[in-house]
């Protein structure tokens, strides 16, 4: 059974007279225990949708179902439990006036779960988990450095031993070194508990280490999802080529980056036909005039793409 | 911090009225109109004002009432600010635009003549009884009230501005994917975090608060005799001018005295808090 | 431009409107009404006289019909009758409005002069000991107690010196230029103070953030000279806030109109609205009340264009 499904999801915003559109028709599903990365430039509406599904954004079109139910009064309150969410910058994420203990408890208060004593013994348990010291506890967030704050954040979504864990950019704030630790613990984390992540990134060698599958969004459209493995050995929607080709890697001789020339269009006013017309290599006539479904590549029923040309 | 220091005497001197009062053996509330404007002596060291009470028990006793009536206006006036800039910052929107545009309205009213019209209101005409109405209680109370029904613009704008800024920070986020209701997230998260500038708005409001009092005592719709308050011992100031000048002094410059330490105060708590503000 | 004077003539309007309701009703909670000041005089009114009385005068309807009744006779220009001069109100208002605003231009202007001179002059070595005596200066304005500055300025020029008359507009018997001036000077004097050391302080602090901006540092590295560095490349760039700001609280001079005229018996607005409240005269304390919000309203209007005109940057 699927943990989370996302239907044709829609999200627009007024901008004065004009609307924004940052999601458009997204349709995504996660089973308990798997990761999916989302990748796609910044403006992609990858942070968006990750909001949808932590519940801090109302899809303007279509739904979300949680372990098969709509999202009623009933399932939102189960998903405040049981979805929770670490963000980019461990700086912003941790209440200055609050310590650590307070923090991690945080969720475990309001959802009223426990005693005041069973709160501040989860608290002590996770600390310890996430490889910070015991002494922790009692301290504020401004004593912590960046990669000691990001495992507080992890702590903190720990507490209600939740199912699904949205992780918005979770390194990208921090040094490289710091980056490999949290993604291992992130990994033993979810060895150890069967979680699930929603993993948004820009940085598809993150996503690599990590994720079962990879979903590509481009200005909102999903163009391409399809399991890491296949995805990395086969890109089928030229973006994903072109994504990929960036990333640096060793043992690789660095070749004359295809790329992508331009500047990703404004959701404000998205380009007819194909969204990624105006910025591919392989652009004809029909994209510029009709929307390419997301469909299967040809003998690849586990990779969809939506292009007119997919490889 | 010396401003501190002063305000630390001023509280000492306030303190000492029963004291003082017993040790010299004179009660502050006994008209004796022999004894009108004695000049000072030991009995009375800073001597008697027009009904021959002891002005130096009365500066004590008035300053308890100002110094009491400036907190307790401010906590009240704090309290409305900071329900209204919470929840106008936080909702925003519609209820934001309704609430910011009374703030507006508010402020660009003339503050002292409204200030007079409340204190000039008949309490029983309110469902109050006659007894309560003009009881020493009520005259102290609804100062209170009516200068905090004025005073608390000021702190609604900053509570707004902070919460607007602090309900899009990661934790406040972090908190609603918790299941964190709204009212959770202003008094664990936003209240906290608003204390800091707050209090600075705080201080001052009561140097503001004190003078307030003090003019609405002095024209007659504040604390009224026999309660004396610094304000309402300058009543009968236009008299005391050419018969007793000393006497029209000291309460002025008590009031002078506090509002500007507490002013003082105020810039020094906004210069460590913000070390960056000019200084 | 003009949308933007529209709407904030419109809401200027409303909040005219509305305050005049609640004026109208606090008015009515004051102690006394009408009947019960006419019957003080006449002991020997029965209560159907009473009651007949209040049918006359409609007051026993409820206050929104009578507020409906006064807001169409006002909005004809009839504010009702002052009961303790026996005049129309406005003819007993217009005067006074007259006497306020001389008071509050005349205080304004000096104190806008003043803070000018002191704000730059501290300003030019934040942290000097001129900076030091003139915050203190500024610290005082703000904290003095207005009524007693004016006592004291009595018992100083007036009760000791005999240098300076304490109360009214005139001599009788002279009533000349010079003679209505001086009677001026400690009235004007006093308000002027009062709101100096909050002027000051804004002056202060806009010129020592625009002395650290870059074209000030730029005109100084080219050479320019101390004085026009100050005079020209940051005071005209302070100006912006300190108008608005200053503009902004001409509104709120009024409250120490109030003080300064009850202190120095001028006979203006603020002293007429406190006699009325004082001697029941509930026409003429609430067309009074009204106007004092109007020019609250019109300064804070042209506050914000001042603001709008002055800065470039803010297109209206």
């Amino acid at each position: 059974m699927t943990l989370v499904a996302l239907d044709n999801i829609g999200v627009k915003f007024p901008v004065g007279r004009r609307t924004l559109t940052a999601v458009d028709n997204v349709s995504l599903h996660l089973a308990p225990g798997e990761t999916v990365g989302l990748v796609g430039e910044s403006g992609s509406g990858k942070s968006t949708l990750g909001n949808v599904v932590a519940g801090l954004q109302r899809p303007t079109t279509g739904a979300m179902r949680f372990r098969g139910k709509p999202m009623d009064t009933a399932t939102t309150k189960a998903a405040h439990k049981e979805i929770q969410i670490v963000f980019q910058d461990p700086f912003g994420a941790l209440d200055p006036r609050m310590p650590v203990s307070a923090i991690i408890a945080e969720p475990l208060l309001i959802q009223r779960i426990g005693s005041r004593a069973d709160r501040a013994g989860r608290a002590a348990e996770l600390v310890e988990q996430v490889g910070l010291p015991r002494d922790a506890l009692n301290r504020y967030p401004h004593e912590f450095s960046g990669g000691q704050r990001q495992r507080i954040a992890i702590a903190r979504a720990l507490a209600p031993d939740p199912a699904l864990i949205v992780a918005d950019e979770p390194l990208s704030a921090l040094d490289v070194s710091i980056q490999s630790q949290i993604l291992n613990l992130m990994r033993s984390l979810q060895q150890a508990r069967g979680l699930a992540y929603l993993f948004i990134s820009h940085d598809l060698a993150v996503v690599n280490h990590l994720a079962d599958r990879v979903a590509v969004l481009y200005l909102g459209r999903l163009v391409e999802v399809a399991p890491r493995a296949e995805i990395f050995a086969m890109p089928s929607h030229p973006y994903t080529v072109a994504l990929l080709e960036a990333v640096p890697r060793i043992g690789r001789r660095h070749r004359r980056a295809v790329g992508i020339h331009g500047e990703m269009p404004s959701p404000l006013d998205p380009p007819p036909g194909c969204v990624f017309h105006t910025r591919c290599p392989k652009v004809q006539a029909i994209c510029r005039a009709e929307e390419p479904r997301l469909e299967p590549a040809p003998g690849r029923p586990a990779q969809s793409a939506a292009c007119h040309f997919k490889s | 911090m010396g401003s501190l220091f002063i305000l630390l005497l001023l509280l000492l001197f306030v303190a000492a009225a029963t004291p003082v009062a017993h040790w010299l053996g004179v009660d502050p509330y006994e008209t004796d109109l022999l004894s009108q404007y004695a000049p000072p002596s030991p009995e009375h060291p800073l001597g008697t004002d027009d009904a021959g009470r002891d002005e130096l028990v009365r500066l004590m006793l008035g300053g308890q009432i100002s110094l009491l009536v400036g907190v307790l206006s401010t906590l009240v006036g704090t309290v409305i600010g900071l329900t209204i800039g919470v929840v106008s910052g936080y909702f925003g929107k519609r209820l934001d635009a309704v609430l910011m545009r009374f703030t507006d309205g508010m402020i660009a009213l003339p503050l002292l003549p409204l200030l007079i019209v409340l204190g000039a209101l008949d309490l029983t005409k309110l469902g109050f009884s006659a007894q309560f109405a003009h009881s020493g209680a009520a005259g102290f109370w609804r100062v209170v009230v009516i200068v905090a029904l004025v005073d608390w613009t000021g702190i609604a704008r900053l509570t707004r501005a902070a919460t607007l800024a602090l309900r899009e920070r990661d934790y406040v986020r972090a908190a609603r994917v918790s299941g964190g209701r709204a009212g959770y997230i202003m008094t664990a998260h936003i209240l906290p975090n608003v204390a800091t500038p707050l209090i600075v708005a705080v201080t001052l409001t009561v140097g503001r608060v004190i003078l307030f009092e003090s003019v609405l005592s002095f024209l007659g719709f504040g604390i009224v005799a026999p309660t004396p308050s610094w304000g309402n011992m300058l009543n009968n100031a236009q008299e005391l001018v050419t018969t007793a000048p000393a006497l029209a002094i000291y309460p002025g410059l008590l009031i002078f005295v506090t509002v500007i330490a507490v002013n003082f105060l105020g810039d020094g708590l906004q210069h460590a808090f913000d070390p960056r503000s000019e200084r | 431009m003009k949308r933007f004077l529209l709407a904030r003539t419109g809401q200027a309007a409303l909040v005219l409107l509305v305050m005049s309701f609640v004026i109208y009703s606090l008015i009515g909670l004051m102690p006394g009404d009408p009947i019960d000041i006419m019957i003080a005089s006449n002991p020997g009114a029965t209560p159907e006289v009473v009651a007949h009385l209040r049918a006359i005068y409609g007051l026993d309807q409820p206050i929104v019909l009578r507020y409906a009744h006064w807001l169409f006779a006002a909005l004809h220009g009839d504010f009702g009758y002052s009961r303790t001069h026996s005049q129309p109100v406005m003819v007993v208002l217009l005067p006074a409005l007259w006497q306020t605003c001389k008071l509050m231009l005349t205080s304004f202007i000096l104190s806008v002069a003043l803070a000018f001179l002191l704000g730059v002059l501290a300003a030019l070595k934040p942290g000097g000991i001129l900076d030091a005596i003139v915050s203190l200066f500024a610290f005082a304005g703000i904290s003095v107690p207005v009524f007693w500055l004016a006592l004291v300025f009595i018992l100083i020029f007036a009760v000791t010196l005999h240098a300076l008359p304490a109360s009214g507009i005139s001599t009788v018997g002279d009533g000349g230029f010079v003679d209505q001036a001086r009677h001026l000077i400690l009235p004007v004097t006093t308000l002027a103070l009062a709101n100096t050391g909050q002027f000051t302080r804004f002056v202060r602090a806009a010129m020592i953030e625009t002395l650290r901006m870059d074209h000030v540092r730029t005109a100084r590295a080219k050479g320019a000279g101390e004085g026009r560095i100050v005079l020209i490349h940051a005071l005209r760039n302070a100006m912006i806030p300190v108008v608005t700001v200053m503009a902004l609280s001409f509104g709120g001079l009024f409250s120490g109109a109030l003080i300064t005229e009850t202190m120095f018996a001028q006979p203006g607005m603020g002293k007429m609205i406190y006699d009325a409240i004082l001697g029941n005269d509930f026409n003429l304390a609430l067309t009074g009340l009204l106007f004092a919000t109007l020019v609250t309203l019109i300064s804070n209007l042209l506050a914000d264009l001042a603001y709008g005109w002055l800065d470039p940057r803010i297109s209206l």
